[in-house]
């Protein structure tokens, strides 16, 4: 396939899957995921890297894809929040998102699961503290963060 | 066979596995084949007169659909109370950031480009920023006099008491600042337009019917030529109460003009600064009291700046006022309140609705009133508490218990209060970092203030399915808060159900019917009620058709379900409000029964304030709160932590900058909400006294949370430094300015 003038094909993994973008090279990552890929649960909060809404695992780290030009992930391995759950089964994170009223308007929820996943899988058994820091980056204007705490708490013991 | 299987219990909330995965679909997630992208072109100055519009060099503008106020099909205002608001300027501006003329591409970005290349030329015309310029007049921006509304609450003579020899008098002024709602998802609708099929906008809103009233008048076609569909609501807190009719508006426009599907979607900086905040405000307190405590007399003069058009104003205006005396019980009070016109944008609902201004106030001028009479902030609280059968300062009698003192030891005992105001007390002198804690005790009434929900006269459907499937129809929307949930416990239960069984219809004004506005903490206790009514009468059918007895299994339900719908066709009640009969209330004289229940609460907040950086934070924070039954503990819960954040950031983080009418800080960046480290533990505790008017026993909690903190927090910051801040947000400029001079000890 023939890019556009001035796109360039990227060839990378998303949620495990092999897939050929085909964008311009300063592309936010967030606007190829999701217009070109159409995996919609990665939000736009505010497109200066200040509240997480867009947050995915890019190689396993925790970025902002608003900042995130397409160019830059050629060859790498991105997770959305589409691909934290294992199929139907919902991932730790998720089931006590739920069970423990972490996510309310639910817009800030994909980035805010995307970094307690990260956080957990960094610090498998996080202190109150690295959970504050660990979330710092994400905003939530619903919860005041109360149940968000709680539901990671929660995932740790069911993980 | 009504239960309580739901009720009061963490049953799972309805959307939350879509949530969590990504699969919730929010409007900006949505396309339409064939769409374009709108934008907004808007104004550079405050005030001013248009004088030409330039369309820039470089734009292949045959391709844009471009709308001017000329293209409006019906009447150019956004109707809601005084129809002051046009949709795109005519010839004039009135605010920075006023709407003048509407884009429409299928290339967004390009669309951006566009929107700069036109050039609005305008006169300036001279223009007014402040409540003070406004009420002087400086210059006269609206109507006579600058004022959008004006009430009067008056109980007692409160001109009898100042020359009294036994009575002390406090006066005080105190002063908030505008808040933006950040809602995490901006606003943002779809709209599709023809002549032959009307109007259609799906968005992110609150209230799906003001928007239809809205629309209706913009393209002057008939009700049912409008649809207005709710989308997935990345939150809203006030900020999708009215905004929404202007952008679904916007789109419409263009969709009409162009005959294609119209998104627009906001992003952070044009929504933080063309879009509604919450309204600055100015008290001044002058209270009488006796040498041991007792109130005698309050003359409390409220003011909010409405911005640029009435909007919401007089809405807001009232709630502030009506709960500016507070839980007190005084025998002669006064309350005269304005809101007035300045040359910003309108600013608008947000979560507490004008009484978190008047509360601050009031419960930072009662500690300066305890210090007169030099008894504690408790102590004076505590020989003023409203109780039954006293009466508020609209007259309103209370008739429910009542017990401000219980809640006040429990939560003072929670956070070792009194040990605490002590210690800390002893520690401070001479400590770098100092500590305070400080209260707030208050009220908040839920539902449409006096008369509102007599004329709202909401409607709200029950509809069984053959297969026995119970489906709630209500424009009350699902913005974060838990109403799909609530109703369908709420429905559940009152037909003995399980919870499964209901499904909470995604309101469609096309589907619905008018529940009202999902505001003023009114969806769970008036709507519910409605639709605990609405699934009764559903009951009732069934059983007045012999179908069902007093008792059944769920499979009998649904047999029976299945049976009525094979003999009629549908089963389907509506219900419509009807006020209670003992609530009167005299709009004239603002007399009488404000609310039909009132929220009661006590908040502690625990500050520490460092001398040497200036920053001021909340280490603990303890809400206690009567809200009669509590329908749903997580969801409750999760209400009053987020309020009592969205207070914290009030008052010690937000503050919007204004440069010329314009909000200057417009971004994440530099307008500031409270992160996951900012925020100090919230310990939530409720009280539960069933109110007889609510579904299950329950009241309104939404807005209460917003209520105390502001309150609570700067009377702990003087129990700390000593100083009595009379104004949020409190900045560390504003702490740095105060404190400086003073000797510290690194």
């Amino acid at each position: 396939m023939t890019d556009a003038p001035g796109k360039i094909s990227i060839n990378c993994k998303v949620n495990g899957e092999a897939v050929t973008l085909h964008a311009y090279p300063f592309a936010r990552l967030l606007d190829v995921l999701r217009e070109e890929l159409r995996l919609t649960g990665t939000k736009e909060g505010c497109g200066e890297g200040e509240c997480g809404a867009c947050s995915v695992l890019l190689d396993g780290e925790l970025v902002n894809s608003c900042l995130v030009p397409a160019a830059q992930v050629e060859g790498a391995q991105i997770t959305t929040v589409e691909g934290v759950a294992d199929g139907e089964r919902l991932h730790a994170v998720q089931r006590a998102m739920v069970e423990c009223g972490g996510a309310q308007c639910g817009i800030c929820t994909p980035g805010m699961v995307l970094a307690a996943v990260s956080l957990l899988k960094h610090t498998p058994q996080p202190s109150e503290a690295d959970v504050r820091e660990g979330l710092a980056g994400n905003l939530c204007r619903c919860t005041g963060y109360m149940k968000i705490f709680d539901a990671v708490v929660h995932a740790v013991k069911e993980g | 066979m009504a239960s309580d299987k739901n009720i009061g219990k963490p049953v799972p909330r309805k959307e939350g596995r879509a949530k969590v995965t990504g699969a919730a679909q929010y409007v900006d997630d949505l396309q339409l084949p064939g769409m374009l992208y709108g934008v907004t072109v808007r104004s550079h100055v405050p005030r001013g007169r248009i004088v030409g519009v330039e369309f820039g060099e470089g734009i292949p503008w045959d391709e844009f659909t471009v709308v001017t106020a000329r293209d409006v099909p019906g009447a150019n205002y956004v109707a809601l109370i005084l129809n002051d608001q046009p949709y795109l300027a005519d010839g004039v501006v009135n605010h920075a950031e006023e709407p003048i003329l509407l884009l429409a591409h299928p290339d967004k970005y390009l669309l951006e480009e566009a929107r700069r290349a036109v050039k609005v030329e305008t006169e300036s015309l001279p223009a007014v920023f402040t409540i003070e310029e406004s009420l002087e007049p400086k210059e006269v921006i609206w109507g006579e006099d600058n004022v959008f509304k004006t009430f009067l609450v008056e109980k007692g003579n409160v001109d009898e008491v100042w020359d009294s020899p036994d009575l002390i008098t406090i006066e005080g002024e105190y002063r908030t600042g505008a808040q933006e709602q950040l809602y995490i998802e901006t606003n943002g609708v779809i709209a599709t337009a023809n002549a032959e099929e009307g109007v259609t906008v799906r968005g992110s809103m609150q209230c799906p019917y003001y928007v239809h009233k809205a629309l209706v008048k913009l393209f002057d076609l008939p009700e049912d030529k409008i649809r207005v569909i709710q989308t997935e609501t990345g939150g809203g807190f006030g900020g999708k109460e009215e905004y929404p009719s202007m952008i679904s508006g916007h789109a419409a426009l263009l969709a009409w003009k162009s005959g294609r599907p119209v998104k627009m979607v906001y992003d952070r900086a044009e929504d933080m600064v063309a879009t509604t905040k919450r309204h600055p405000s100015r008290t001044r307190h002058r209270t009488a009291v006796t040498r041991d405590g007792k109130l005698v007399g309050m003359e409390i003069d409220f003011v909010v700046d409405g911005g640029a058009y009435a909007t919401l104003s007089s809405v807001v205006l009232s709630r502030g006022t009506i709960h500016a005396a507070g839980p007190y019980n005084c025998p002669n009070v006064r309350i005269r309140s304005r809101a007035v016109a300045t040359n910003v944008p309108p600013h608008g609902a947000f979560r507490g609705f004008g009484a978190p201004q008047s509360i601050f106030a009031l419960e930072r001028h009662l500690d300066k009133v305890a210090a007169a009479v030099r008894l504690s902030p408790e102590e004076l609280r505590r020989r003023n508490f409203i109780t039954k059968g006293e009466t508020t300062a609209t007259g309103q009698v209370i008739r429910e218990d009542v017990d401000l003192p219980g809640l006040l030891d429990r939560a003072f005992e929670l956070t070792d209060y009194q040990e605490k105001r002590e210690r800390f007390a002893r520690e401070n002198e001479g400590a770098r970092v100092k500590r305070g804690i400080g209260f707030a005790s208050f009220m908040h009434g839920a539902g449409f203030t006096g008369s509102g929900e007599k004329y709202l006269q909401s409607i709200v459907g029950c509809e069984a399915t053959a297969e026995g499937r119970v489906r709630v129809l209500a424009a009350s929307t699902e913005i974060g808060q838990g109403t799909k949930t609530v109703f369908a416990q709420i429905a559940a239960d009152a037909l003995g159900l399980d919870y499964e069984t209901v499904e909470v219809v995604q309101p469609d004004t096309a589907d619905v019917p008018n529940s009202g506005p999902t505001v003023a903490s009114r969806t769970t206790m008036i709507v519910g009620k409605l639709v605990e009514s609405a699934a009764l009468q559903i009951k009732e059918t069934l059983k007045g058709a012999g179908l069902i007895g007093d008792s059944y299994t769920q499979d009998e339900w649904a047999r029976a379900c299945g049976e009525y719908v094979r003999q009629h066709g549908a089963l389907r009640t509506h219900v419509q409000y009807q006020q209670p009969k003992d609530i009167e209330w005299d709009d004239e004289h603002y007399r009488g029964d404000a609310y039909g229940a009132y929220a009661w609460a006590v908040y502690v907040a625990e500050v520490s304030v460092d001398t040497l950086t200036y920053e001021a934070r909340v280490e603990d924070f303890v809400a206690v709160q009567e809200v009669g039954r509590v329908i749903h503990p997580v969801l409750a819960a999760g209400q009053i932590e987020g309020g009592v954040a969205q207070g914290i950031g009030w008052t010690l983080y937000e503050n919007v900058v204004w440069r010329e009418g314009r909000m200057a800080n417009g971004q994440m960046t530099n307008y500031i909400i409270p992160t996951s480290a900012d925020i100090p533990p919230i310990r939530v505790h409720f009280f539960e006294n069933p109110y007889e008017g609510g579904p299950g026993g329950a009241k309104g909690i939404g807005e209460l949370p917003m209520d105390g903190p502001a309150p609570a927090i700067l009377n702990a910051v003087e129990h700390a430094v000593g100083v009595a801040f009379d104004t949020v947000p409190l900045t560390p400029e504003a702490l740095l300015d105060a404190l400086e001079g003073e000797p510290v000890e690194a």
